[in-house]
This record gives structure tokens, sequence and C-alpha cells, in this order.
């Protein structure tokens, strides 16, 4: 059974009932779930979440929706991984990969789509939409399907042809718009607004969507034994993955399930789309919206609908930090974890790596402190971000012209150094 | 007639500008401000415009053309 008893504005906290709306009618301020936690702390407990799915759906007690009815093609409880190669590598002797990139399809939007798509069919919508340049597309898709809704994807017309194709092969309805992506981004808004028929899955159902991002924070504390992390790295596109997984770790030990958090949250960000890092280094709670211009295009938000409440994780959480890397190390950060770990993360992975490599530069991690670095989606769907590494040796199709051209002694040789 | 919600924000010398007067005198809109922050380095104000289309339009058109960022009241939709 849901727990989730009404939406408030995080605004001026007016209430209003369980409805497909994101905004305030007073303040115009978006509108987040209240939660019966006196009646969820009576029903939940480690056992019983121990004895659930092996999915986010394991922690449905805390999730907006009927979990008895979820759309689930499988999300969650993705593998939290030792580092020690990549540990070694940057002076971090306590490092885990939260590796997300295995959700079905391929992303963490696995998460908050399947609450978004269970709530819809609660609502009785028979029609599912999003605007996306890539892992939103191919998870809305994925669900419609599953679900068997009619699905409509709007997408730039300039969007590389796999992605299109991750998000089409599901069968819905593509829409490539021609425009910038300012135009996109107000035609999607206009349409919104104009078709309340329609389960817009970041639009009016916001609320109940960006709760999915929760469980990853569950999950890895679950994962590290009932314990949240010393630090946690996060990539930062609108902000809610951020301060989601802050307040799912915090919901456990409002719910005494864990001791109080004392995570210190680090947000990562591309220099070429960085206002929340260039908001939190000039202490400011506001961000300057900026034009994106980085590879790490599904960080690329200019303007980020959660940068506030981002940042007050930040300040307010004592160590936190928000900060940013250029595309260059970026692309290292993408060879550096795939060379050590075997993970292939895409560019807001990369994000991520190199963040952390930047953190651990600066001696933020003590010695034995748990570091989690959150990887978010696979790298096979931004390929075209690390296509000029990819240089084979071209032989001909005989003995000689093998040990002509390749010093097997010395590829084995470099590898033993570098590792 | 319609409605509109959006989201300006305005930096540096934009702050001092009196760019909602000139949107309500200069365009056939009614303004509505239903929410605000203005600091030293960067403003932003939570707008209700009412009016035929094309003139909320036109006038959206004519503030960005001042260099204040007009957003979507959802902001970014789009996402990766």
């Amino acid at each position: 059974m849901a727990y989730a008893s009404a939406l408030h504005c995080r605004e001026c906290g007016n209430e209003y009932p369980i409805a497909p709306i994101h905004v305030c009618e007073w303040c115009f301020g978006p509108l987040e779930i209240t939660y019966d936690y006196d009646a969820i702390g009576d029903a939940i407990s480690r056992e019983k979440i121990k004895d659930g799915p092996l999915t986010m759906w394991r922690y449905a007690d805390l999730l907006p929706v009927d979990g008895e009815n979820a759309v689930d093609i499988g999300t969650g409880m993705t593998p939290l991984l030792k580092a020690d190669n990549l540990g070694r590598e940057l002076g971090i002797d306590n490092l885990w990969i939260k590796n997300d990139a295995v959700n079905p399809t391929y992303s963490f939007k696995d998460r908050v789509v399947s609450i978004a798509v269970t709530k819809a069919l609660e609502f009785g919508f028979d029609t599912l939409a999003c605007a996306s340049t890539g892992n939103l597309a191919g998870a809305v898709a994925a669900h419609g399907a599953k679900a068997n809704m009619r699905t409509l994807v709007f997408i730039p017309s300039d969007l590389e042809r796999g992605k299109v194709i991750g998000a089409a092969i599901y069968g819905p309805i593509v829409i490539a718009v021609d425009g910038n992506y300012d135009d996109v981004n107000r035609l999607c808004s206009e349409l919104a607004d104009a078709n309340q028929g329609w389960a817009f899955v970041n639009i009016n159902m916001r609320p109940y969507y960006s709760e999915g991002s929760k469980t990853l924070g569950y999950e890895v504390v679950e994962q590290l034994g009932w314990k949240a992390p010393d630090h946690a790295v996060v990539p930062i596109a609108s902000g809610s993955l951020f301060t989601k997984i802050w307040k799912g770790m915090n919901e456990f030990a409002k719910l005494g399930l864990i001791d109080d958090v004392r995570t210190k949250m680090h947000g990562a960000q591309a220099d070429g789309c960085s206002p929340v890092a260039q908001a939190f280094a000039d202490e400011q709670l506001h961000v300057k919206p900026v034009v994106p211009n980085t590879i790490a295009k599904s960080l690329a938000i200019g303007n980020p609908a959660d940068a506030y409440y981002t940042l007050k994780i930040a300040q307010e959480a004592e160590g936190s930090t928000v900060g940013s890397t250029p595309d260059p190390e970026i692309v290292e950060g993408i060879q550096m974890l795939a060379q050590t770990e075997g993970i292939f993360t895409e560019t807001a992975g990369g994000v991520v790596i190199s963040n952390l490599k930047k953190l651990a530069e600066a001696g933020r991690f003590q010695k034995g402190e748990s570091v989690v670095a959150f990887i978010t989606g696979n790298g096979l769907k931004t390929v075209e971000a690390v296509q000029h590494l990819a240089n084979p040796v071209n032989i001909k199709a005989t003995v000689s012209s093998f040990e002509e051209s390749v010093d097997v002694e010395e590829a084995v040789g470099s590898k033993s150094t570098s590792s | 007639m319609a409605i509109r919600r959006v989201r300006l924000t305005f930096e540096g010398e934009q702050i001092t500008d009196p760019v909602i007067y000139q949107l309500g005198k200069d365009f056939e809109i009614i303004t509505n401000i239903r929410r605000a922050e203005v600091h030293a380095h960067v403003g932003w104000v939570i707008l209700e415009l009412d009016g035929a289309e094309a003139e909320i339009d036109m006038a959206l058109a004519w503030a960005a053309g001042k260099g204040v960022r007009v957003d979507p009241l959802s902001g970014d939709v789009i996402e990766g």
C-alpha cells in the first residue's frame, strides 16, 4: 500500500490532494510528496526489505505508488562494486562504484520512469510522454511498452541516430522537433499544459517521478551493510538525483533503520555546463543560467530546476562540495573507469570519475572513509565521445603479419606497469 | 486570450531595469508576479502573463532580446 498522503509545496507549504499536478497554484513552487512516516515506521523493517524483490520495488513502502501494481522491467538492486583498482590509481582505499548503468535501458532513468508510469496508470492515463535527448527517451519508451500505453517521445531533430533507435525500438511515436534546445523545451512545456490527458513524466508526474531516485540512496545504504557512505559523488543535471539520494538516506535514518547520516555530498558537473558548481563556488543559493557546451549531454541543463535545493544540501551537509571538470578530463574519466574496473560509462560517468579524481587530489577523503561514485549510464550511449580512442592494429590475415605488427610482450608489459 | 506562466532570470545590470513595468506598459498584457528573489548578482521572477497569445509571444521575445532569460515555469523539461 502507498503511504503518500498528500502533496505539499516546497516553498509555501500549501497542501494538495494526490493528483497529477506539479506546481503550487498559490506561489507556483514545486510540489513534493507528503508521507505518513509514522505509518511507514510501523510497517517497515530491515527484514521486510531484505525479504522483498531484488529490484527497487523492495522499498515500495517509501514510494508514492502502490507497489502491488508496479510497472517493473527489472529495475534496481544494481551492483555496488568495491573498486580497488581505481582506488589504487586515485589513492582512495575504500572506494565503491554504484553501477546503475546495468538497469534495463542502461541508465538510472528506469527508476524514476518506473514510478511515473505506475502512478500514471493509477491516475487512469493511457498516454505517456517525455522530452529527451537520450536516456529518458529509452526508459519512457520501454516502460510505455510494458504498460501497453500510447507513448510519445519528443526529441530534437538533430539527435544522434543511435539514441533515436534506443527509444524507437520499443514502438513509441517518436517526434523529431526542428529548432534549438530552447525551442524544443518551450514546445514540450506548452504541449504538456495543453494536453492534460497526457502523463508527461517529468512535468505533471514530476513529484512522483523524482521520488524514484531515492531508491539509489536506499540501495547503497543497504549494500554497505545498513550504513550511509562517508562520501557520495553524484552527477548533477537538474539536481534532482543529488537531492533525492540525500533524501532517501535521511529517510532511512528518520525511520530508525540506520544511524544519522553524515555523508558528505559531492556534486559533479562538466565545466561546459556548471551553473551549480559556479554558484557553490560563489557561496550563492541561486544559479546564473548558462548555455550548455559540453560532451556530457545527459547533464546539459543550463537552468537546473532543483539547483536551489541542491545548493542548500551542499552548503548545509558539512564537508560537501560541487565541482566541475573540463571535457578532456571527462573522457579520461571514462577511460580510467573502463581500464581499471571494466565498467564502460557514458559521459555523465566520466564527469563523476574526473570529479572524484579532483576531490582525491585535493585530499577530501580520509583513510578508511567509504566513498561511493554513482555511475548512472552506459558508455554505449555516448560512443561518439570516445571513438577517437579506438585505434586497432590493422594486419593481413597471416601469422607473419601479426608477428610483424604486434609486440604482445610489450603490450602486456605496459598494462602491468600501468595497473 | 491566454495565460502563460514563465520564469524570467536577470543578471548584472538587467537587475535594475524595470522590465516587468515595461512588459505591462508596452504590450497588451497583464503581468502578475507570483514569486521572486533578487540578489546582487542574479534575480528571478515567476510571472503569470494574461493576454492574447501573439502579444505574449511578442512581449517575451522583447524581454529575451534585452538579454533576460525566459524559461517555461517547468524549467528545462528536456532531459538526457
